[in-house]
């Protein structure tokens, strides 16, 4: 794989004092398994950050951890002005509102239509009106490209509008940060380019996004950040050109590997 | 004697009460059910404790001796219990556990990622259950509650045990009349099958639809 950093792909500011998410030497175990063995880093108000790393080196679970679909063993992490901590306490309502994630398997609603996968959160969670949630639904499907699908299903849609409509759901409860957990890892090549063209409109757009990711190319376009994961830890940080110029013996064995 | 058309019509009577027995009994067993299957999965483990051990306990006892306790036990403590209702309240309780025990695997079956998407999008339990695992799990347990719903109105012949005059007993009457055993429970038998197979078919027809729809 060749890895060019092309010119600033970003507009967005340079990470602010207070960032959107900071992980504060967090460790998470299923069991006697320690998977993130004390990580800490931060990510800035508009800035995105790709968690890079092998098969089981934490960066899901990590990922994860920000809206507590895993819940951290101990440490703690900051997101959006909410704490995240290990007993569970934390105001998870709260991240959740302000936090969209995107799955590898979409994880779209089968038996409700592109329109109403989108609207339902924002009338159930934030009492939107249906009218109001409608046009939010158009809004949200034409930053995709998908405004024509609005009545189908799911199932009727390839994998590609599949996941372009759960980024629309996921942006239509107007989040501050977007997590995207592989998602692309289920796509055909090509239709892997469609998702990552909305990911990046995304960014240019000045969202912040933290993203587990296989797709070194688009990283190193678009990253304001890369943390490759290495056995549970944060291995190694650099801005969006270290891919070029690892340091570390495992960052340039896995860079060589082009995984 | 030859079974006349008074007879006939006897045995119709009592097919409606077998009918209202088993609407009775699905409704109540529906409802219980359902409450059963919800505590089942709720995350307080004395909800999930209390509804495994009514499946357990309820599965466990025979229909016909929770129709004597409902019909006879809740007499001697002062209740006047019609035996409509005891039929159909024992009737209503054996069909909660089973129920809500395939109501239970139902829910579960639906995958998990669908509840992790469902509290990403920051739902609360009540809303992730109502509008987001419940129509799916719904759609799974539709081949089985029907397949069930046969059982209860075979079920409901247990009512004899209190002389209940449903279509077995109002069969058992015209017999002692008549002593024609064949031939008289040979159409009570044709008139359960009618009104089972249909719903027999219909269970196997959505499961293969399921089936083919993969889900």
């Amino acid at each position: 794989m060749t890895l060019h950093a092309i010119a600033p792909a970003s507009t967005a500011e340079p990470a602010q004092a207070t960032p959107m998410v900071r992980f504060n030497d967090v460790h998470k175990s299923f069991g006697i398994v320690e998977v993130l063995k004390g990580i800490s880093f931060a990510v800035g108000r508009g800035e995105v950050v790709c968690l890079i790393g092998r098969s089981g080196s934490g960066k899901s679970t990590a990922l994860r951890c920000i809206n507590g679909l895993e819940r951290i063993t101990t440490g703690s992490i900051d997101v959006c002005g909410h704490a995240v901590t290990p007993d569970g306490k934390a105001d998870l309502h709260a991240v959740r509102k302000r936090v969209g994630i995107v799955f590898q398997s979409y994880n779209l609603f089968p038996h409700l239509t592109v329109e109403q996968n989108i609207t339902l959160a924002p009338r159930r969670v934030k009492k939107t009106a249906p009218t109001e949630a409608r046009a939010l639904a158009a809004d949200v499907l034409a930053k995709v490209g998908l405004s024509d699908k609005i009545a189908s299903y799911p199932e009727q849609l390839s994998g590609g509008q599949q996941q372009r409509v759960a980024i629309a759901r996921a942006l239509a409860m107007q989040p501050e940060v977007m997590l995207f957990d592989e998602v692309t890892s289920a796509l055909d090549p090509e239709l892997t380019g469609e998702v990552l063209k909305v990911m990046e409109d995304l960014a240019r757009g000045g969202m912040t996004m933290v993203l587990v990711t296989h797709e070194m190319a688009f990283a190193s376009r678009v990253a304001d950040k890369i943390i490759f994961m290495h056995k549970g830890r944060v291995h190694e940080t650099g801005p969006r050109d270290l891919l070029s110029r690892p340091e570390t013996p495992e960052l340039r064995q896995f860079v060589g590997t082009g995984l | 004697m030859t079974l006349s058309l008074a007879n006939i019509v006897y045995l119709l009577q009592g097919t409606l009460w077998t009918v209202a027995l088993a609407l009775l009994g699905f409704a109540g067993g529906g409802a219980l059910g359902l409450a059963v299957a919800l505590m089942r999965v709720s995350r307080f483990a004395v909800l999930r404790l209390a509804a495994g051990t009514w499946i357990q306990v309820v599965q466990g006892i025979p229909l016909p001796v929770l129709i004597f306790l409902s019909y006879f036990g809740l007499g001697v403590t002062g209740f006047d219990v019609p035996a409509l209702i005891a039929v159909a309240l024992s009737i209503a309780i054996n069909s909660s556990a089973f129920l809500g025990d395939t109501w239970r695997g139902c829910i579960q079956a639906v995958a998990k990622t669908q509840w992790e998407a469902a509290d990403s999008l920051a739902l609360n339990g009540l809303q992730r259950m109502v509008d987001v695992v419940l129509p799916q799990a719904l759609r799974l347990a539709i081949p089985s509650t029907i397949g069930f719903s046969v059982q209860i109105i075979k079920n409901t012949s247990y009512a004899v045990v209190i002389g209940f005059i449903e279509l077995t007993q109002s069969g058992k009457i015209i017999n002692n009349a008549l002593y024609e055993p064949f031939l008289i429970f040979s159409i009570v038998g044709l008139i359960y099958f009618m009104l089972c197979s249909p719903l027999s078919n219909a269970s196997r027809r959505l499961e293969a639809r399921l089936r083919a729809r993969g889900a």
